[in-house]
């Protein structure tokens, strides 16, 4: 017995000694791991070396660091009792996300709220004044009017370029190859594109050669040369066209995949009972493909709402071409209205929510999420 | 775990020794001097080498970084707490702004003795917000110039107008000889309209008067009072007229302002005047910047009203400290003195505020006379889109002028830009 007294002695002990090891390097590993986490913090920050040096460990910090956050507290939790365990790991999983989600999109757009109800140098209070000069304000007007515009002819052109191109190659022998070409502006930035079209639209005065791709057209036709890009209201078509050639690419890819689902024991019932091509597109393959159509959409809404690039690039917003995002940028970083920048953001924020939560309610029908 | 655990430790010992690495060559680090402006290209590098004695002589390094999109940038990096050491403003209420936020340091008494010493009053007032001075002016341009193809003008039997009514008659004159009197370009990215804002401001000096200017800058004189839409009519006379304006309204607002003078130097000239600031000599094509005495006249931009005679609006960029450092307060007395812009002056395309400089620095007779008419002017004013507030300045009047000229009736422009004026 007293043998017996003795090992349970021994092993209580021994017990307690594995139990502090254990809360002990509970403790010790996840400290290393920030010492090393917060010395490359402080090293990439005041560190003088050379740039090659500094490069090389970034990428090592911030690959590294990420797996070791990961592996760290993964294996912390791992140590928990098991139905801790259980309550905590799926966080160790999506804690990130999440914590990075709230820092980089959550709390900046409550600070832009709070923001909006105060002046200029985020001082003063001043109520609802930033939102009814949101409404009110000619340049904000014209900007709600033109965005209006890039959604209906943007995303209306998008698509409707789309679904003809798509169907069209879907018929045709060189598919791959139309598609392709089609698809090519899609890799191209917007702001680099708004280089590229400035470059269509050049203007010269007549008699000099013209620099400008359409008005080299036009003049060869005998036209006099226009300044494309100061005609209004059409500079806004002329620069609406620009997001047609980037985003038709977009539209026929996804609405190409959707037409080869289209079964084509249905198609070939409708050419059966006397259907035409144009009856079989409107009441078969449309119907068909209607939801892949309104996920398309309302993505190219959602870019046309936010449009920017194109605009600053190309007009700066002069002529009558403002849109939400240019008014907002320049009260922001031009004018320095903290204020009205972010009572502009925000109305943006409210005009995108709408669209956006639909665009993902439509792509969980899908299970694409 | 163990593997976690190796993983720790081959990692700590990697990076122990770049640690070490890193602290032993802070130490040995030249001090720096970060410098933003809004001049790129040729002017950038002009700037680079007129401070090059001040970097030979004190070992410190002084690195100029400058961007088109100067305003918005220099905007995002204050605000995002990267500012520069020394930031080149070229609006005064850019460094009202800044001021207001408590984001600059203030005249230190050296720097305030220089200032005294070197400058003309007026540049301290532009320096200034709320009585505490934080701007030093370096290049200083002035804008009141009209430019013309001499060789052209001398066979063509034009001589340089003394009045408006002079110069009223040699465009009928021009017009009548089959030649486009003016060349004008507005497009200069997202500031697209400062150049029609700068004729404006010369109008305004030349109908109402240095006084109605200075109530017109704070806004007691509304926007759309008559004596600005009276400015606005003067300019429409020239602008809105296709016989008067080469490649007429769409040559205007498409054209970069840097590219407007070329007509000029075509042969035979297909415009015949370009008004525009001592800068412009930069943009003239190289063969004519060679010879810049015999190709190029200049003369100011003539009267209206002779009770104010000619006036002269200039502009310039100044320079205000974000982070105090010894090397930065260094580099900023170096800037008020007439040696850091003599090299600059020499090679041609700046004008400089110093009182005590030498004119002989500069490379030919038309910047000497410049320079010599800038220090000298009994009315000088800052541009005034710059001494507005941004909205107004960077904003409404730079749109407003592009809209004028789009077709916008003129009324509606000017209550516009009233209207946009902050309360």
């Amino acid at each position: 017995m007293a043998d017996s007294k003795k090992l349970r002695e021994g092993s209580f002990a021994g017990n307690t000694l594995v139990a502090v090891g254990r809360i002990g390097i509970s403790i010790f590993v996840p400290l290393v791991a920030f010492v090393i986490l917060w010395a490359g913090f402080i090293f990439l920050k005041e560190s003088k070396a050379p740039p090659a040096l500094i490069a090389i460990v970034a990428i090592i910090w911030g690959v590294g660091g990420v797996a070791l956050l990961f592996g760290v507290a993964d294996w912390f939790v791992n140590r928990l009792p098991l139905h801790v365990t259980k309550k905590l790991q799926p966080f160790v999983f999506v804690g990130p996300a999440l914590a990075i989600l709230a820092w980089y999109l959550f709390f900046p757009t409550l600070r832009s709220l709070y923001l909006s109800f105060f002046d200029a140098q985020s001082k003063n209070f001043v109520g609802l004044a930033n939102y009814i000069y949101a409404f009110t304000d000619p340049k904000m007007l014209e900007s709600f009017v033109n965005n209006l515009l890039w959604i209906i002819l943007g995303t209306g052109g998008s698509v409707g370029m789309g679904l003809i191109i798509a169907l069209l190659a879907d018929r045709s022998r060189y598919e791959k190859v139309y598609k392709s070409i089609v698809f090519t502006p899609m890799a191209i930035s917007f702001v680099g594109a708004g280089v590229i079209w400035r470059f269509i639209y050049a203007y010269k005065p007549a008699g000099e050669s013209q620099i400008g791709l359409l008005n080299a057209i036009v003049t060869f036709f005998g036209v006099e040369p226009q300044a494309w890009i100061t005609l209004r209201p059409w500079n806004n078509v002329f620069l609406i066209a620009i997001l047609i050639w980037l985003q038709t690419g977009y539209a026929m890819v996804i609405i190409s995949a959707a037409l080869k689902g289209v079964p084509s024991q249905i198609i070939e019932a409708g050419r059966i009972d006397g259907a035409t091509e144009l009856r079989v597109i409107r009441s078969i393959i449309i119907p068909y493909i209607f939801t892949t159509l309104v996920t398309v959409s309302t993505t190219i809404i959602i870019i046309s709402l936010k449009i920017f690039d194109i605009v600053y690039t190309m007009t700066g917003g002069q002529y009558g071409t403002e849109v939400i995002a240019s008014m907002q940028y320049k009260q922001m970083f031009n004018f320095y209205d903290f204020g009205k920048g972010s009572a502009i953001a925000i109305v943006l924020v409210l005009a995108v929510t709408p669209v956006m939560w639909y665009n993902l309610r439509q792509f969980n029908k899908q299970e694409g999420f | 775990m163990k593997r976690i655990l190796f993983v720790v430790l081959v990692l700590a010992i990697a990076l122990t020794p770049i640690f070490a690495g890193g602290k032993a060559e802070k130490a040995s680090d030249q001090k720096t001097v970060t410098v933003f402006g809004a001049f790129v290209d040729e002017e950038a590098r002009r700037f680079e080498e007129a401070i090059r004695p001040f970097e030979e002589r004190t070992g410190i390094k002084v690195v100029y970084e400058g961007s088109k999109d100067f305003e918005t940038l220099i905007s995002v990096r204050v605000e995002g707490g990267n500012a520069p050491d020394i930031a080149g403003l070229p609006q005064p209420g850019l460094m009202h702004n800044f001021a207001a936020k408590d984001k600059l340091v203030p005249v230190w008494s050296s720097l305030n003795a220089l200032l005294d010493k070197n400058y003309a009053p007026v540049w301290r007032d532009l320096g200034s917000y709320n009585g505490t001075t934080y701007g030093i002016f370096h290049r200083v341009n002035a804008k009141s110039f009209v430019w013309y193809p001499k060789k052209a003008w001398a066979a063509a039997g034009y001589v340089p107008p003394k009045t408006w009514d002079e110069l009223n008659r040699l465009m009928d004159r021009m017009v009548a000889n089959g030649h486009t009197p003016w060349a004008v370009g507005i497009e200069a990215g997202g500031a697209t309209g400062w150049v029609g804002t700068d004729w404006i401001e010369d109008i305004m000096l030349r109908t109402a008067g240095p006084d109605a200017y200075d109530k017109w800058v704070s806004n007691e004189l509304a926007f759309n009072s008559p004596e600005v839409k009276a400015a606005f009519e003067v300019l429409g006379k020239i602008w809105m007229d296709p016989r008067y304006v080469y490649g007429g309204k769409n040559y205007i607002l498409t054209t970069s302002f840097g590219d407007a003078q070329q007509p000029l130097f075509d042969n035979p000239p297909k415009a015949w005047m370009h008004r525009q600031g001592n800068f412009i000599t930069g943009f003239f094509p190289d063969d004519i910047q060679d010879n810049l005495e015999e190709e190029v006249g200049v003369f100011a931009l003539p009267g209206i009203n002779s009770a104010y005679g000619i006036p002269i609006l200039g502009g310039g960029d100044q320079f205000v400290v974000f982070n105090d450092r010894p090397e930065v307060r260094e580099f900023m007395e170096y800037l008020a003195t007439w040696e850091s812009g003599k090299l600059w002056a020499q090679a041609g395309g700046a004008l400089f505020p110093y009182l005590d400089q030498d004119l002989n620095a500069y490379p030919n007779e038309i910047e000497r006379s410049l320079a010599e008419a800038l220090v000298d002017a009994k009315v000088f004013r800052f541009d005034a889109s710059d001494l507005m507030p941004a909205q107004v300045g960077a904003g409404t009047f730079w749109s407003g002028i592009v809209d004028w000229v789009g077709g916008k009736s003129l009324d509606a422009v000017l209550n516009d830009i009233q209207r946009s004026w902050p309360k």
